[in-house]
């Protein structure tokens, strides 16, 4: 989110009552930041599940039907070669590959559906000036309430969170924090 | 009150600790590393010089001959790929089943299997003999007029290796990114370029989180058929012939089996002097090696099992060269020496494991672990071998001898294997450390269930 404001929390259950909080009062564009996938705090966020399931599942149907088609093109119709005798359709000896076709487009789907769906690679945003937000990756918890919020105000947010237990409030791009 | 669980972080370190501690761990130890890329890059020099050496001349320099075509070559590559079983397994199967244990070591089994998969990889492009057309064996538009003959095993080979390889570095470097943005936190200057780079800008914000746990499951869910269906795909390469020995359906599981057995050995014996010299064991405690040493003895009875179903269905057959093989070649023949110590270390030696005294000794253990190795390295050359040097018609019966270059190339690619470790463990968060927090959640949340008046759940 281009601007907005940023509360520190001492640990994700904090975290997580405020985020339950603020989306009973309404608020409904935050974004957390944590250094573990907390359950607690993404449902309290009510993230929605990941579409990159199926995703993997169209990928691995594609590649499974486009490795069984290059082997029945090549070795049934375009040159059929009579080895001992043996069905012209050889369809178990096609098994293998299918297989791994399939699960090679799929994880590639799952890889590169992660970073499309999460608008990564991306290597810098507004938060990353906040001093103190390297923490996020080791042992900071921090939740981001967007200047567009309907429910959004300059000095009402703030104090939302500050009663919600924040250690501390700074608004993005950095300007002077909060009091 | 301590749960099982608890004995895998004892002391329940705080995050910032377990940050502080893991994100650059080699820290003191970096002398001693030091001397040990020198020693490795040296052997992969070597190494390097062998293959050249074998791409100009041929493979005539190799051992190879007539009734022996594949042994040292094939038999490293089968080896190799085994190894990088067992650490799929630990990073894609563990987390399916849900199995904490498998947090602190399954990054140092991911590179493991990374690195002996670059292994595996060199032996079936080099022992090609003209290794730089290795894409004729890929369906391109070629101008040749023919067509890979996909009824063929070696074909299955390519895109099973190929589809591993992939499978394995996307998991692995996924499982990273948010590691690497710890370190990019922590490191100043062209390190905090760098990290920043591979870590793409990762922020631990809940939006990727939750695709982030999708594809890490749904990678694993791939990657879960994937140990199987690879070495069965190589164990075809054998059984779709029609030697003695080989034309066998108990190939697929058999191979699978032995495979997870020496990866799991391989993962001790490249654990236990990490934790050692790293000063690690209260993120890879002596519970991790408990595990590890049971997985290793259940994969070893299981090989025995195939063993001996193996012997009885020869027997049974009552075909010539069959029980031939089985009961006159390969136990009293002239690699007879080798058989046996095969039989030591797979099937006896590992029995020592079910012991406590003995998994819970790091240098008995350790031992086994080799032994292991050298016992599973040794079948893959006797299946190879034996079977060839006296198939079906006697008057083709022959021996085989391994040349200077065989075994060159054989230690050569475990010494460029050592070389790549060692620096994954210099240049890589190798602790999974937003794993481990997850995972010491977990522990405190079902410790604090367990303890709640009329829970009945056991410590787990």
């Amino acid at each position: 989110m281009p601007e907005g404001v940023l509360a520190e929390f001492e640990d994700e259950e904090a975290l997580a009552r405020a985020a339950h909080g603020l989306r009973a009062s309404g608020y409904r564009k935050l974004e957390a930041f944590m250094p573990f996938p907390s359950e607690e705090v993404l449902e309290a966020l009510a993230v929605p599940r990941s579409r990159l399931p199926l995703l993997v599942l169209i990928g691995a149907m594609l590649g499974g039907a486009l490795g069984y088609l290059i082997m029945w093109w090549t070795n049934v119709i375009d040159y059929d070669v009579d080895v001992a005798g043996r069905d012209p359709h050889p369809w178990p000896a096609f098994i293998p590959i299918t297989f791994e076709t399939a699960v090679l487009l799929g994880g590639l789907a799952a890889f590169i559906g992660f970073f499309a769906l999460s608008r990564l690679p991306r290597l810098w945003r507004p938060v990353f000036e906040v001093p103190g937000f390297e923490r996020a990756t080791s042992d900071g918890f921090f939740l981001a309430v967007a200047a567009d919020d309907p429910q959004f105000d300059a000095e009402q947010t703030p104090r939302e969170l500050r009663e919600r237990g924040s250690l501390r409030v700074v608004s993005f791009p950095l300007e002077a924090e909060v009091v | 009150m301590t749960t099982h669980a608890e004995a895998l972080l004892p002391g329940m370190p705080s995050d910032a600790a377990l940050s502080e501690k893991l994100t650059a761990p080699v820290g003191p130890a970096q002398r001693w590393l030091r001397r040990s890329l020198v020693v490795t890059g040296a052997i992969t020099a070597v190494f390097l010089l062998a293959m050249i050496y074998t791409l100009i001349t041929g493979i005539g320099t190799w051992g190879n001959d007539i009734p022996v075509g594949w042994a040292f070559g094939i038999t490293n590559f089968v080896w190799w790929i085994g190894i990088g079983h067992a650490g799929t397994f630990i990073s894609a199967i563990l987390l399916l089943l849900q199995q904490k244990w498998r947090t602190s070591i399954n990054r140092i089994a991911e590179g493991m299997t990374l690195f002996a998969l670059a292994q595996a990889g060199l032996f079936p492009l080099l022992h090609l003999g003209r290794a730089w057309f290795f894409y004729w064996l890929v369906p391109y538009p070629a101008t040749m007029g023919v067509w890979p003959q996909f009824m063929s095993a070696l074909t299955w080979d390519i895109a099973a290796i190929s589809t591993y390889l992939t499978i394995s570095i996307l998991f692995w470097y996924l499982g990273t990114i948010p590691d690497f943005a710890a370190r990019r936190d922590r490191s100043r200057g062209r390190a905090r370029a760098v990290y920043a780079i591979v870590s793409l800008g990762w922020c631990g914000s809940s939006r990727h989180w939750r695709h982030y746990k999708a594809a890490q499951l749904l990678l694993a869910g791939l990657a879960t058929p994937l140990v199987i269906s690879v070495h069965s795909v190589v164990s075809t390469d054998f059984a779709i012939g029609v030697l003695p020995g080989w034309h066998s359906t108990i190939f697929p599981p058999y191979f699978v089996a032995g495979a997870i057995f020496s990866g799991f050995a391989m993962v001790i014996t490249l654990v236990i002097p990490i934790r050692r010299y790293l000063g690690l064991k209260a993120v890879i405690t002596e519970l991790h090696l408990d595990m590890l040493a049971k997985m290793t003895l259940l994969m070893g009875l299981l090989v025995t099992f195939s063993y001996i179903a193996e012997y009885f269905i020869a027997y049974y057959s009552g075909e010539w060269a069959e029980r031939h093989m089985f009961f006159e070649v390969r136990p009293l023949g002239p690699y007879a020496p080798l058989f046996w110590t095969m039989i030591a270390c797979n099937c006896v030696i590992p029995l020592a494991l079910a012991f406590k005294r003995v998994r819970a000794s790091t240098i008995a253990l350790w031992i086994v672990s080799v032994l292991v190795n050298v016992g599973m390295w040794i079948e893959r050359l006797v299946l190879i071998v034996t079977s060839q040097h006296r198939d079906f018609l006697p008057s083709s019966f022959g021996i085989y001898h391994p040349s200077t270059i065989d075994v060159t190339l054989f230690v050569g690619s475990l010494g460029f294997f050592a070389f790549l470790f060692l620096l994954l463990l210099r240049f890589v968060p190798f602790i999974p450390i937003s794993e481990l927090k997850e995972m010491k959640r977990e522990i405190a949340r079902e410790g604090a269930i367990a303890e709640r008046p009329g829970s009945d759940v056991a410590g787990v």
